[in-house]
């Protein structure tokens, strides 16, 4: 039989939001680590996380998708996720999920897979110890820090350091930043109206700093931000910080989007 | 025992809270950044915490001039006066004094322009003073009708945060808790000073 | 006739209602904005913030965990010290104690401290069903009983009001309630509060029996506690003949020394203050010092019930400081009404589910009034975790099936993702946009005010496969 190749050992979870709707937040995330000699996978059985079904209360239905998670990742050591909400379903859902699933050995097994499970931003900045990921993005870029980033998981100050190191960029900071863009999963589709003043204010706020770009580590909120932006005919783009990342001086300027004045 | 009791006991039993840790206390015992046993340390900031409030401060070793001095300032004519108030505070005044005995009724305290206590203690992190209606603090319905509280603190009763007042205070006694004159925020949130309480409060300090 | 929450709908339209008003959401923006600069400033303050917040939560901990010998001491001290403790289930028997204990004084008026356990039993309108009027005394609560509203935040009930809807309230109804308004009224706070004054000096004066809450009592010693602002509290406390306090059973705290540890966080948190102007504390009765006669009444409705809940139990820590409703970004935008209840905003979310249960529509949607955004966890002094409680009662509405349609979705959905062939031509298949949502159809609530993400025309597996396929 000949030889296997050595399988990498760092899974990529891309998010079923990201494989089906933003699958560029994907395919930087690859392009980023592998350019930082990181060797990913992508086990193709993997879909949801369950966090909308999770924070919608349906724990049961959490806890299949928790196994079927758990299968997928368990022989890989490291599981890097572009996603701070979705990261943060096996270490904040899955225990509960299995608990209300009265599955011990689930419990387990997600005890012992969480601590694997990383937020792309984290990954870089305490697993690989980068801040300069020799990245260049020569526009003007504000930064959404979402809750889940800001407040679960704490990400604190490493995607703006991370964003401050790109070279050629703009970077400006975002008025009223740490409040809730109203996002919030199905809140957005069961209180429309709060939602959309929350996120006519974000939208509002993002306008203010002039940015062409917004950037932020959940594609959730980037496509609620974007769609607010999108439906009231403004031109900011909404890129994953990945996606920012992963550009270098060789791919030049993003095509469409204006390019600051420093970096003519 | 009534029906409701046995109910209500019943029901907090069929909750069956599992036992709860010993709390932490790692928090302070003094006001932050300030050396406890720094004495004019703790009364500076005393006096900044109460002048922030807009309470008039007077230090001295002489409280009959300082007393007469804020009286006349405030344009204070009549001044209720608990028993235990020591001669001496109401000596320089030459306006109407009132004693509290027989107990003047809630319409002549409310006619009445000030009142001159002394205090149970004092709390420089949040510029406290606490009645316990002990000698010369009186009752509490006559430090509340008269629109000018005259309080006189003795440096020694001046404790540097809450923890080392309430120490010393006894709980079985009514006690009122003074931080500044009656305020309100109720209006857009934005305070007012003065509403039913006395909307001036003026602190004499002994030291 | 006095307004209440009964027949509130649920939280979706009653929010969409308030939303819409422009007003509204001024008035909310401009005064949450005022107070969380100032408690964000006097927090800071304090180096040991957060180990103070630690020893409020545990000494809460303590308390729910011991409650029975908790209150059996708070009711032996209190009879101890010249108090009648009373101790009612629900609130009908609540306004029922108290209603016999106004009328065996002979009285037909009491004035009131603020206090949100009766405006949650709804007693002052129990009240005047039997002839008896009461009148609120703390300002806001007075520009909410005046302006026949609804209170709409724990610490400024009248929050939703602005200056100049509160000037035109006290000259359209003071004049109906005894004093009428100064002539020539503006909207100057100052004046206003004047006002309120001398409209209410009356009443503390001539003020025979008083009802209040207490913001804590103690066990060890059966010492009721009043924090307050205004000197209303202390009218009520000290002048009338007989004081009725109505308390939850949830308000006890062990002993004196951990007041140091609550009356340190919570003005900070409430107001942005060191310590709010005045703090009264009183045992039972003293001779020749304040009311002649003092009820306890001890009040669950509902209280027993969250406390049976082992996640949500620890909202009982709550000491209603108002801090998560000031920071809730939900609460900014909707105000307290849309809640249905005394208690809105985070706390009200977890709050009123836990007393009253799930089974009422209204109360089943409060848990999913958030963004789950957090940061009410984050000013919470007692360190309620109120994500984890939301989550946890989302779980309890989607067991009871209150859901059915949205479970067989999710259900369906779930069994699709749990199976990779079927998730992959999922993905695959045509029109199939995200999990959910088939692609360029209107989405009720989602295109009412955005627009959808554009369809990429490749999914990421497909260009993982296709891309994987050359590097092999």
């Amino acid at each position: 039989m000949p030889p296997n190749p050595p399988r990498p050992r760092t899974a990529l979870f891309v998010t079923c939001l990201n494989d089906t709707l933003f699958p560029g937040a994907g395919r930087a995330t690859v392009t980023l680590l592998r350019r930082l000699g990181v060797e990913v996978d992508f086990p193709a059985a993997q879909s949801c996380c369950g966090q909308m079904h999770f924070n919608t209360g349906y724990r049961k239905e959490t806890a299949r998708l928790a196994r079927h998670f758990v299968d997928t990742f368990a022989d890989y050591e490291e599981i890097v996720v572009p996603s701070a909400s979705c990261a943060g379903t096996p270490v904040e859902a899955y225990p509960l999920a299995a608990e209300a699933a009265g599955d011990r050995g689930l419990a387990r097994a997600v005890a012992e897979l969480a601590p694997r499970v990383v937020e792309l931003t984290r990954y870089l900045t305490d697993r690989l110890g980068v801040e300069q990921v020799g990245a260049h993005f020569p526009h003007r870029v504000t930064y959404h820090p979402t809750c889940h980033s800001l407040r679960a998981t704490g990400l604190g100050e490493r995607p703006h350091r991370l964003l401050r190191a790109v070279a050629g960029i703009d970077y400006v900071e975002l008025p009223a930043a740490e409040e809730c863009c109203g996002f919030g999963g199905t809140f957005a589709v069961k209180n429309p109206a709060v939602s959309g003043a929350m996120n006519g204010d974000k939208a509002r706020h993002v306008l203010e700093t002039g940015a062409h770009v917004l950037a932020a580590v959940d594609s959730s909120c980037l496509m609620n931000i974007g769609g607010r932006l999108t439906r009231d005919g403004h031109r900011v783009r909404t890129l994953h910080l990945a996606e920012i990342l992963a550009r270098t001086e060789q791919d030049g300027p993003l095509p469409g989007v204006p390019v600051v004045e420093a970096a003519r | 025992m009534t029906a409701a009791r046995e109910e209500i006991l019943r029901r907090i039993r069929a909750a069956a809270v599992p036992p709860a840790p010993e709390p932490p206390r790692h928090y302070l015992r003094h006001a932050p950044g300030l050396d406890p046993d720094d004495r004019e340390a703790v009364l500076a900031l005393f006096v900044e915490r109460l002048e922030e409030y807009g309470a008039e401060v007077l230090r001295t070793d002489r409280p009959g001039p300082a007393v007469a001095r804020v009286l006349a300032a405030q344009g204070a004519r009549s001044l209720v006066v608990p028993d235990g108030v020591p001669a001496e505070w109401t000596a320089d005044w030459d306006g109407r004094v009132r004693t509290d005995r027989p107990p003047l009724g809630k319409a002549e305290l409310d006619a009445t322009d000030a009142v001159l206590t002394g205090c149970a203690a004092a709390v420089a992190d949040s510029g406290t003073l606490v009645l316990d209606g002990g000698p010369g603090q009186g009752r509490r319905a006559a430090t509340l009708l008269p629109d000018l509280h005259v309080c006189v603190v003795r440096a020694e009763q001046v404790r540097s945060a809450l923890p080392g007042a309430l120490a010393r205070l006894d709980p079985a006694r009514p006690l009122t808790f003074v931080s500044g004159p009656s305020a309100t925020a109720d209006i857009e949130m934005i305070r007012v000073k003065g509403v039913h309480g006395p909307r001036r409060l003026a602190v004499v300090l002994l030291s | 006739m006095t307004r209440s929450f009964l027949g509130w709908p649920a939280f979706p339209e009653a929010a969409e209602r308030e939303v819409g008003n422009r007003q509204l959401r001024e008035n909310l923006g401009r005064a949450t904005g005022t107070i969380r600069g100032k408690r964000a400033l006097l927090a800071a303050e304090r180096p040991d913030w957060e180990q103070l917040r630690d020893s409020a939560a545990a000494i809460k901990d303590q308390v729910l965990a011991g409650l029975e010998q908790y209150l059996l001491q708070v009711e032996e001290k209190v009879t101890a010290a010249g108090g009648t403790v009373h101790w009612a289930r629900d609130a009908a028997e609540a306004n029922r104690i108290v209603t016999d204990l106004v009328r065996a004084t002979g009285e037909r008026e009491v004035v009131k401290v603020k206090s949100m356990l009766t405006e949650e039993i709804g007693l002052d309108a129990a009240l005047e069903a039997a002839g008896i009027s009461a009148r609120e005394t703390d300002l806001a609560a007075a520009i909410v009983q005046l302006g026949d509203d609804l209170p709409s935040h724990v610490v400024v009930p009248a929050l939703h009001r602005n200056r100049t809807e509160i000037r035109d309230i006290f000259v359209r109804e003071m004049g109906r309630h005894g004093r009428p308004a100064p002539e020539g009224l503006t909207d100057d706070p100052a004046e206003l509060a004047d006002a309120a004054r001398l409209h209410l000096r009356e009443k503390f004066l001539g003020a025979k029996v008083a009802v209040s809450g207490a913001n804590f009592v103690v066990a060890e010693t059966g010492t009721l506690v009043v924090v307050e602002s205004e000197g209303n509290g202390r009218m009520c406390l000290t002048l009338a003949d007989t004081l009725i306090s109505v308390v939850g059973i949830e308000k006890t705290v062990p002993t004196w020394a951990d007041l140091e540890v609550f009356l340190q966080l919570l003005a900070r948190n409430a107001t942005g203050e060191r310590m709010s102007p005045y703090t009264s504390t009183w045992t039972g009765t003293t001779d020749g010092d304040g009311p002649r006669a003092f009820h306890l009444v001890l009040v669950d409705n509902g209280r027993t019930r969250a406390l049976a809940d082992p996640v949500g139990r620890q909202a009982l820590r709550c000491i209603r400081c108002g801090a998560c409703m000031n920071t809730c970004p939900v609460y900014r935008r909707t105000g307290g009404h849309a809640y249905g209840s005394v208690y809105p905003g985070p706390i009200g979310a977890i709050l009123n589910p836990l007393l009253k249960g799930l089974d009422e529509e209204q109360t089943a949607s409060l848990p999913y009034a958030s963004t789950l955004c957090g940061a009410c966890n984050e000013v919470c002094p007692v360190r309620i975790r109120f994500t984890d409680v939301l989550l946890d009662l989302r779980a309890q509405v989607a067991d009871g099936g209150k859901h059915p349609v949205e479970r067989a979705a999710l259900g369906a959905v779930g069994a699709v993702m749990a199976r990779p062939a079927a998730w992959k031509a999922a993905v695959k298949g045509a029109g199939l946009v995200g999990p959910l949502l088939p692609a360029r159809t209107p989405v009720p609530g989602w295109t009412d005010n955005r627009a959808l993400p554009d369809v990429p025309r490749e999914s990421f597996r497909s260009w993982w496969k296709r891309n994987e396929g050359e590097r092999a």
